[in-house]
């Protein structure tokens, strides 16, 4: 039963809602695109010397065995057919040197493409973005010479369409990798170091990525979202997390907060606006406006968020959220105050 | 025994075997799923004193079982930086506003229940009370990790020491490693000291 609604959880992830071709090959920003192009060129180059290779061995073997009947047995073949020697020679070195060619055209190709990796244009209008990963979710904070501007949010990353991102990772304690194989291919977040690596969205799209260094018992369920949205709704999404966490308009709302500020809550999450401050957490001032929990493993629905605030161990066992006792009344009242933290 | 010399040799080095492979079992469990008696909202009492008014009480059953469990001190000492217990009895248990931990010798006792309740319970002069907030088999954590301060756990349950590389890069939110480290800050360091570790180059953005 609890097996039945866990696959079907995560099916409702697997929807176009989300992101539903996580792939290399379905590139939706330059990065990606480039590194899909390199593939491709040394996919179809290496099929084509394959396909040549394969030809010539079986090329040879039919020869030989035709050949067996035609030609009188020798112990010395050089001596007595010195045109096939050389024949068999031009081969050889026609091959050789075809290899070394391609291996050049591949060298300069692999190397004019890492350069253009790693170079960013426009670096002054780049979005600056910390991804800190920890066991198992991403702590993720967008960065602004303003500190009153600064957004933090966790396993949701919003960008605007046709802006470089400039990603500085690292970790809080062992090494992450971070994924979206629409957009780019995977850059460690080692601990007390800091990475760092860029991408531009060129499509609006919801795209999924994952962590994609082992990182523990919840590794293969360490996922997290990139939304990449016209310049404007972005703006206006930015606006909106930068505003403190929404007061509560009801009664029931009221006592959720009650529930949230006297339990074991605030030992871990924060929610700005209120005394809130934990940082061991997610942040969740703004826990509504995001489409998954649990760094991308559940949808963001009342039930998925009060089975995991129950007992998350449940859904990701080992993570580092405790089980938490609350009566009916209290959950129901919790559930309502965080549907409200728009 | 009647068994003949390497009959008997081959039978002890399994049963060795056995015995050894067993020990480690207690050590590594990770009871992820663990509520700790006393969550519930009945009061928890524990009989900090052998003298008591009345007639005696029965103890209640106490499972505390993570003294043993290196899992549970790591734990204990994730949460003790993280709930803020350094901030008076410093990193390290070695006190500052707080009483220090690394000794063995405390007022309110050393006992697991002893230090059950005080975290629980809250103490005077400044000691807050967690429970109600902290489930309890988070405080069984934190009394594991206080006990192994003080020296009461056996040495093959030590968590793993401090990577100091964990703080080396200023982390915008957190501010510089020497004071997340609780250091003294370089401007306040006495000529002699070690001097700082230099920060990091920028990293270029080539692969790893």
């Amino acid at each position: 039963m609890i097996a039945v609604a866990r696959i079907a959880a995560v099916a409702a992830l697997q929807t176009t809602e989300i992101g539903d071709r996580m792939s290399a090959m379905d590139p939706a920003g330059v990065q990606a695109q480039r590194i899909r192009d390199l593939s491709t060129f040394l996919f179809i180059v290496g099929a084509l010397v394959t396909a040549i290779v394969a030809g010539a061995a079986l090329a040879a073997v039919l020869r030989r065995s035709s050949d067996a009947h035609a030609a009188a047995p020798t112990t010395d073949l050089a001596a007595a057919q010195p045109e096939r020697e050389r024949h068999a020679a031009a081969w050889v070195a026609g091959g050789l040197g075809a290899t070394i060619v391609i291996l050049l055209v591949f060298l300069v190709f692999d190397f004019g493409v890492g350069r253009a990796m790693v170079t960013m244009p426009g670096a002054d209008s780049a979005l600056t973005v910390h991804v800190r990963g920890q066991q198992w979710w991403w702590d993720v904070q967008y960065d602004d010479p303003d500190p009153s501007r600064r957004v933090r949010t966790a396993n949701e990353i919003h960008v605007p369409v046709g802006r470089p991102v400039l990603l500085r990772l690292t970790s809080r304690d062992v090494i992450h990798s971070f994924w979206a194989p629409n957009l780019h291919g995977k850059k460690d977040l080692i601990p007390g170091h800091e990475a760092f690596t860029w991408f531009r969205a060129d499509t609006a799209g919801v795209y999924r990525g994952r962590c994609a260094e082992y990182c523990g018992l919840q590794h293969a369920r360490m996922g997290f979202i990139v939304i990449a949205q016209p310049p404007e709704e972005f703006a206006a999404w930015y606006e909106a997390q930068l505003r403190p966490a929404a007061v509560p308009a009801d009664s029931l709302q009221h006592a959720g907060e009650r529930v949230f500020m006297s339990r074991g809550c605030v030992l871990c999450h924060s929610v700005r606006g209120t005394p809130a401050g934990a940082r061991l957490g997610p942040d969740l001032t703004h826990l509504a406006s995001r489409r998954t929990i649990a760094a991308g493993m559940l949808p963001n629905t009342r039930g998925h968020l009060g089975g995991w605030i129950l007992d998350p161990q449940q859904v990701k066992p080992g993570v580092r959220m405790p089980p938490n006792q609350l009566a009916a009344d209290e959950l129901h009242a919790l559930l309502a105050y965080l549907e409200g933290l728009r | 025994m009647s068994l003949p010399c390497p009959e008997r040799a081959r039978r002890c080095a399994g049963v060795l075997t056995a015995a050894l492979l067993l020990t480690a079992c207690d050590r590594e469990q990770r009871r992820v799923r663990e509520i700790a008696p006393g969550a519930t909202a009945a009061p928890f009492v524990v009989q900090n004193d052998a003298l008591q008014a009345g007639p005696m009480l029965i103890d209640p059953a106490i499972r505390y079982d993570y003294e043993r469990n290196a899992w549970a001190i790591a734990e204990g000492k994730t949460y003790f930086e993280a709930f803020n217990c350094v901030g008076c009895h410093a990193p390290g248990g070695g006190g500052a506003m707080g009483p220090p931990l690394i000794d063995s010798l405390w007022i309110y006792g050393s006992d697991p229940e002893n230090i059950f309740q005080t975290i629980v319970q809250g103490r005077p002069r400044g000691m807050p009370a967690f429970g109600g907030r902290l489930p309890n088999a988070e405080v069984w954590k934190l009394v594991a990790f206080v006990r192994y301060l003080g020296g009461f756990t056996p040495q093959d349950t030590r968590p793993g020491r401090d990577d100091h590389m964990r703080g080396t890069t200023v982390d915008p939110q957190e501010g510089p490693p020497s004071a997340r480290r609780g250091e003294i800050p370089p401007e306040q360091r006495a000529p002699g000291d070690d001097p700082p570790r230099s920060p990091p180059a920028r990293d270029s953005t080539r692969k790893p």
